[in-house]
């Protein structure tokens, strides 16, 4: 390995600093003893033990989790379907815009993804809850699943679904035999992605959700809007801390399949 | 030994198992088969012959069923099979890229047809134990794909697609990355499952040789289409075109012009040399074009001008190559045209009758050789 120079160990302390200091600041007071969140009091956990006592916090931790694990799991279908269809329809007209429009809401801003639905839920008279904070959430997390399962798909040996119709396999049983096993990986990785996603979002869930259904990342902001509380820091930092095991996790089994991938494809390499 | 042949192409009663009528099959503006007409019967061993990209694997994928025909039928046992899907048609397929499912072992790779015809357990074990005995897997049976080498890979995927014993066996190169003794033992193998089981065999090759071995007939193939289907030995004595005789082993081809004389047709193909003497040629006029085809093996090579050769040239070894069992001599003429000549070695390297800048004599019988009209 190259050594590393000065200028390399500034530029990288500096950007680490720059990402990484203010959360590193609210975790740390987040064990503050004080009730001022500025002032240095001495270690204490009890500010963790006041958001486990805080009913309105559990209730929407409940909801977040809720609306996070049912709209991750429809994403994560409803993605890998449209993921499937983009990569096995071939060529057909208008398929650039087609796939260009599966991942618009990727690049479109969030205030006008959570205005757009809701103009379109009032527009259809429903009421504004869970229900509908879960249809936005599947909405956008969608999109992202379709990128990280059509990836793995474009690798994918269609002749391997043949071979499992040759042997009788219908259609269904094709997919749930052959190819599901062997794009598992990508689609579970897919659905961390859109939890996590779906568990810190505050923008569309304040424009879709309705007065009965608040979460976390809502509840915070509007606390925070009172003034900023210890507690408010231990909750964050836990929330930090689950959505940070989430996008390990799903990094770490997309990239031991990759490297399965690599070594096998050596191995075969070095067989032929 | 069975005295009446296996020939139902000949019977005009026989019925044929698969039938091509007027197959086109294109791919956007490329025509990858063009107007294929063929009958492929019961228990035969076909084999599909031809350059990269003539089409061969296109056939092998309408008859699974993972290709419709553009235009034309395909028809097996009596039925259009273009509606069927590739799941309920009783043919397997073993594919040129093996296909094999990467997250199984081989075990559960060459049971998995069986597990889907509702096979009861214990029996699929056993056709599984004897598929891997008969592949010689034994030993890998606990390995997934990429654990294993590319020639066992190989086997493996020819093991998945005898296991379910269908009546149509579509074999894309199942032998190619075999060693030259284990390919030999597996050809036999075929044969045998073929004897004992009944199945029809096609099977697609790049290797001539193999092709002559296993076939009952072999179909040799150009740019979509079939130049000439015949047994082994009649592609390999009567080729019908310079293709053929080209493709299917070494050959020698001259060109000239028709002399037609009775019993005899006579070709002039370089000035000053004897005409090349054959047996006659179906409308033949004077004149015409032609082609003369004949096989290494079939050209002696003598010191002295042999008597009563119907046909005889002197020229000189222009290049020897020893290839053990026996030893081609590259002989020029005096027009610079080339002439290969085969000769067994049956004696010592040292002891070789001629070498380089010799002048021998090249002869032949009037029955030796072919012509050709293209
Ligand atoms: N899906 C496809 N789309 C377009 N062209 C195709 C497709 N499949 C095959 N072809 C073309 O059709 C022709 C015949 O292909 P095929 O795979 O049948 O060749 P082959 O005879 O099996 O060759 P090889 O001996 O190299 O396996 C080739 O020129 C190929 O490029
Ligand atoms: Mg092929």
């Amino acid at each position: 390995m190259r050594r590393m120079t000065w200028f390399n160990v500034t530029s990288l302390t500096l950007g680490f600093a720059f990402l990484y200091l203010p959360m590193l600041i609210l975790i740390i007071f987040s064990f503050n003893e004080s009730k001022l969140v500025t002032v240095w009091a001495g270690f204490s956990t009890k500010w963790y033990g006041e958001v486990l006592r805080n009913t309105a916090f559990l209730d929407a931790a409940w909801v977040t989790v809720k609306v996070a694990f049912i709209s991750s799991c429809l994403a994560t279908i409803l993605g890998t379907m449209a993921a499937i269809v983009m990569v096995r329809a071939g060529r057909f007209k208008g398929r650039t815009l087609f796939s260009g429009m599966i991942y618009a809401p990727m690049v479109m801003p969030e205030v006008i993804t959570g205005l757009s639905l809701l103009l379109l839920f009032i527009s259809l008279g429903m009421d504004r809850g869970v229900f509908t904070i879960v249809l936005a959430h599947t909405t956008f997390a969608m999109c992202y699943v379709s990128v990280v399962v059509s990836s793995r798909l474009v690798s994918f040996d269609q002749s391997l679904e043949e071979a499992a119709l040759d042997l009788g396999c219908s259609p269904v049983q094709a997919f749930r035999l052959v190819t599901l096993p062997i794009i598992a990986p990508a689609v579970i990785s897919g659905w961390l992605l859109a939890f996590t996603l779906s568990l810190d979002d505050l923008v569309i869930a304040s424009f879709t959700s309705g007065p009965s259904a608040t979460t976390l990342p809502m509840k915070i902001w509007s606390s925070v809007r009172l003034g900023v509380s210890p507690e408010i820091n231990a909750l964050s930092t836990i929330m930090i801390l689950v959505v940070a095991i989430g996008v390990i996790t799903a990094s770490l089994i997309n990239k031991r399949n990759v490297v399965r991938q690599r070594r096998e494809e050596a191995a075969a390499e070095k067989l032929a | 030994m069975a005295l009446d042949v296996f020939a139902p192409w000949d019977d005009p009663n026989a019925k044929p198992l698969i039938q091509f009528r007027n197959v086109t099959k294109r791919f956007g503006d490329f025509t990858a088969i063009d107007d294929l007409t063929v009958d492929i019967f019961e228990k035969e061993f076909f084999a599909l012959l031809g350059p990269s990209g003539c089409g061969k694997t296109t056939m092998m994928r309408m008859l699974a069923g993972f290709e419709t025909p553009t235009e034309g039928q395909i028809i097996l046992a009596g039925q259009d099979i273009g509606p069927v899907p590739p799941n309920k048609r009783a043919t397997n397929m073993m594919f040129q890229s093996y296909a094999l499912f990467p997250h199984l072992s081989i075990w559960e790779n060459i049971a998995f047809g069986l597990k889907r015809d509702k096979m009861p357990k214990d029996q699929i074990g056993e056709r599984v134990e004897e598929m891997l005995r008969l592949t010689r897997l034994e030993k890998f049976a606990r390995r997934k794909p990429h654990q294993i080498s590319g020639g066992q890979r190989q086997r493996v995927a020819l093991a998945r697609s005898l296991a379910k014993a269908p009546k149509l066996l579509l074999l894309d190169e199942p032998l190619g990355a075999l060693d030259k003794k284990l390919r030999q033992e597996t050809q036999f193998e075929l044969m045998d499952i073929q004897e004992t089981t009944g199945t029809t065999f096609v099977i697609v090759t790049h290797d001539q040789e193999e092709a002559m071995t296993v076939a009952s007939r072999v179909a040799v193939m150009d740019h979509g289409q079939i130049v000439q289907v015949s047994t082994p030995d009649v592609i390999y004595e009567a080729p019908n075109s310079t293709y053929v005789a080209d493709f299917i082993g070494d050959v020698n081809l001259i060109s000239g012009k028709a002399d037609p004389r009775g019993e005899r047709l006579h070709m002039h193909w370089a000035e000053g040399q004897p005409a090349v003497v054959g047996s006659p040629l179906d409308g033949a006029a004077k004149g015409q074009d032609l082609h003369y085809a004949i096989r290494p093996e079939k050209v002696s090579i003598s010191a002295e001008k042999p008597e009563n050769a119907a046909n005889a040239i002197q020229g000189e070894v222009h290049d020897i190559a020893y290839l053990g069992n026996i030893s081609t001599y590259h002989v020029q003429l005096p027009g610079g045209q080339i002439i290969k000549a085969q000769s067994a070695n049956n004696r010592r390297i040292s002891r070789r009758a001629f070498t380089w800048e010799d002048k021998v004599w090249l002869s032949w019988t009037d029955t030796a050789g072919v012509f050709l009209e293209r």
